[in-house]
């Protein structure tokens, strides 16, 4: 069945950006104002949601060949891995740190440790909504 | 305000019950996602209400709202958004499989 | 002093589970890496009950956050021996899956969800905080509900539907715990929790509570609320199946001991009571469906019910030799009921039937398997020297000390109610004529004999040579009869 979806593709080429880089925002705003990795990351996953909605998961896969399931394995390895390099540099297990950098653009910026952790939740939520709608939609 | 909530968290269990006990898949599933909705409104309600300032360390100074249920319940919803996935999914196989979605017709379905 | 190796036990298989997930392709070097990280965490965890001996119960704060603030790992005799047993257990009924498992559930991520699920089992053993047990129990049963479903037969299905449904709403009244305790004291540390509840007095509305959490943890362990795992049980594979009888019972019944040895003994006029009705209902009817069943599956599905019943007696008793009891029991249990899974698939995997009536004479085909299944009926019975002996005397003696006749006598009939249903499928398929020739028998894979023998052999050696668990155990039912023990180490004790 095809349908005549002409302002729902020119629409989403324009609006998957803008929530791509709301969903990082999201994510990167999350130390000291609400956001984080999982609201960030379902924000990116509704993204990859609405390219898959508008065009078909062939399409969709050939521009972006990732294995959503590695993507989330990975998550999920960053989340504990964090944990474990804590271990390393002699704190406790999941123990964070941050340190205030000056960036040459954006200033005196602070950067935490957390971020590999967010990052890796963010990953994770992205990997497993994009599995679970993929292996409900495969084979309508 | 407490009490309202209680109250909504009250009709929502009463709602996810009674599509517990259908015999539709879909419904049962639909209760599960409605009895985790009530929880999460209970864990909040447990931590107290709006009490003080939002917890972060840049926000006005004084009394904070207790984070911890919100953390709790982060975490809870994140747990029954993957077993409601997972139920949707198994549901869908289900349906494939045997041809129905109806929990009484799967009654003693054996092996062939 | 740092005790970031507490997380080990959960973190090693967690770890293990995801790199498995990037090697889905290449099983061989999945099988190697899952025995490698069994190793490492049972090495572990033998290095941790050393240490408890030395320092005392250990615990780790996560990311430094000081109790009753943070979320924190504690290890005490108890958790660490039951994190040994079920590493060594899912150690071997892995490598009874290497030979059962078909080609294609070995890519379909299998090795990695048990992996995942034993990170959730160990993390519930060891956790001091009860969100987090909730955690854990959740990482355990995601996993276990990929594995149940695992092949997609039309029965695992229809029966994971059953399975998952009760434990959402098993996990709902966990929740609903857990907000009503948090609203009362204010706290979800287990060992804060203790104090607070110590201080307030255990009034109606805590002991309301602690009965929610009953509910809960007798939906998890099959305590009266048992009706859904028979069916759960016998669906999936037989390794899953062993996984699950072994170990997601025990998980339950380690959350009943620790929450009401640590935090809900105050008014055991009534909880401890309703425990005890429970558990002398559950053994009465797991006897009955041992009994009324002729599918090998469900008869020893009923046996895991009948034994959760038994432990909890020690729970009910409370004294220090009825804890002993108890932990001796639970870990015999954890090994001996992996064994006889393993068996009854071997059995139904050898001859393709499922009905003691249609299996006969096995003894003369497959000696090895008759015998292992000879021993492990002798061992769950209780009979000396094997490895069930030592836990029953023990929790017989506590029932004694504590004048619980009724509770001894339903445990000791439930034995040979035991012994005799064990013994109907001993009779019946192993005993009578051959019927099936030489030529038409299929090989036993060794793959398969070796890791039951394994179990066997470790039955024998726990019946044989309890003394070398002797020094844990006492310790382990120590830190179980005195609250006070386990509090000072999580709130003073230095880290």
């Amino acid at each position: 069945m095809e349908i005549n979806d002409v302002i729902l593709k020119t629409v989403t080429k324009i609006i998957v950006f803008i929530i791509l880089t709301f969903g990082i925002e999201l994510f990167l705003s999350g130390h000291h104002e609400p956001g984080g990795g999982f609201i960030g990351g379902l924000v990116l996953s509704s993204a990859f949601v609405l390219l898959y909605l508008v065009h078909d998961i062939e399409t969709v896969h050939n521009g972006i060949p990732f294995d959503f399931k590695k993507i989330a394995a990975f998550g999920v390895f960053l989340a504990v891995g964090s944990g474990i390099l804590s271990v390393l540099f002699g704190t406790k297990f999941l123990g964070q740190g941050s340190r205030v950098f000056d960036l040459p653009i954006f200033g005196e910026t602070e950067i935490s440790s957390v971020i590999v952790f967010e990052a890796g939740v963010a990953l994770t939520v992205v990997g497993v909504v994009v599995t679970i709608i993929l292996s409900i939609s495969e084979d309508v | 305000m407490e009490t309202l909530i209680t109250l909504l968290v009250g009709v929502l269990v009463t709602i996810a019950v009674y599509l517990l006990l259908s015999k539709n898949m879909i419904r049962v599933i639909l209760g599960t996602a409605i009895l985790s909705h009530a929880i999460h409104l209970l864990i909040l309600t447990m931590g107290g209400l709006k009490k003080g300032g939002v917890p972060l360390i840049q926000g006005e100074s004084g009394s904070y709202t207790d984070a911890l249920p919100q953390a709790l319940i982060l975490t809870a919803i994140v747990i029954s958004f993957a077993v409601t996935a997972f139920l949707l999914v198994l549901a869908y196989r289900t349906y494939k499989e045997t041809g129905s979605d109806n929990l009484d017709a799967l009654r003693g379905v054996n092996d062939e | 002093m740092m005790n970031n190796f507490l997380v080990m036990p959960m973190v090693a298989p967690l770890v293990t589970g995801i790199i498995l997930i990037f090697l889905r392709s290449n099983v061989l070097l999945q099988r190697i890496l899952a025995m490698i990280s069994i190793v490492l965490t049972a090495g572990a965890g033998v290095y941790i009950l050393n240490r408890i001996q030395l320092d005392g119960i250990l615990r780790l704060d996560f990311g430094g956050w000081m109790p009753p603030y943070g979320i924190l790992f504690v290890a005490d005799s108890f958790a660490t021996l039951l994190v040994l047993t079920s590493t060594v257990v899912t150690g071997i009924v892995l490598l009874y899956s290497f030979a059962s498992t078909a080609r294609a559930e070995e890519k379909m991520f299998y090795y990695p969800f048990i992996f995942f699920l034993l990170a959730g089992v160990n993390g519930s053993f060891l956790t001091g905080d009860i969100f987090n047990l909730f955690v854990c129990f959740e990482v355990m049963l995601l996993s276990s509900y990929a594995l149940i479903t695992l092949g997609g037969r039309k029965v695992q299905l229809v029966e994971s539907i059953k399975y998952i449904s009760i434990n959402v709403l098993s996990s709902w009244f966990f929740l609903l715990a857990i907000a009503y305790l948090y609203g009362t004291v204010g706290t979800l540390n287990m060992a804060h929790l203790s104090v607070r509840v110590a201080e307030v007095g255990q009034g109606p509305l805590l002991t309301v509570i602690s009965l929610i959490f009953l509910i809960v943890f007798s939906l998890k362990a099959g305590l009266l609320l048992y009706f859904w795992l028979p069916g759960s049980y016998s669906a999936p594979p037989t390794a899953v199946a062993a996984l699950f009888g072994a170990l997601l019972t025990k998980v339950g019944i380690y959350a009943m001991f620790r929450v009401f040895t640590l935090i809900f003994y105050h008014e055991p006029g009534v909880t401890h009571t309703l425990i005890a009705i429970m558990a002398i209902l559950t053994m009465v009817g797991g006897s009955i469906g041992a009994l009324a069943f002729q599918d090998i599956r469900q008869i020893v599905s009923y046996n895991v019910i009948i034994s959760v019943g038994f432990i909890l007696i020690g729970l009910v008793v409370s004294t220090d030799s009825a804890f002993q009891g108890a932990v001796y029991y639970l870990i015999h249990d954890m090994i001996s009921k992996a064994l006889l899974f393993l068996l009854a698939g071997t059995m139904i995997y050898l001859t393709g039937k499922s009905k003691i009536a249609e299996m006969s004479g096995l003894i003369r085909n497959y000696p090895l398997i008759g015998w292992l299944f000879f021993i492990t009926m002798l061992a769950i019975a209780g009979i000396p020297p094997l490895s069930g002996f030592i836990g029953k005397v023990l929790i017989g003696q506590g029932a004694i000390e504590a004048k619980a006749y009724v509770l001894l006598g339903v445990g000791f009939i439930s034995s040979i109610f035991v012994l005799y249903s064990l013994l109907r499928i001993f009779l019946n398929s192993f005993w009578g004529e051959t019927i099936i020739s030489e030529d038409e028998e299929r090989p036993l894979k060794r793959g398969m004999a070796i890791p039951v023998l394994l179990l066997g052999i470790l039955t024998v050696v726990l019946g044989f040579g309890p003394e070398l668990l002797a020094p844990y155990v006492s310790d382990a039912a120590n830190t179980l009869a005195n609250p006070d023990v386990y509090i000072e180490a999580v709130m003073n004790g230095k880290d």
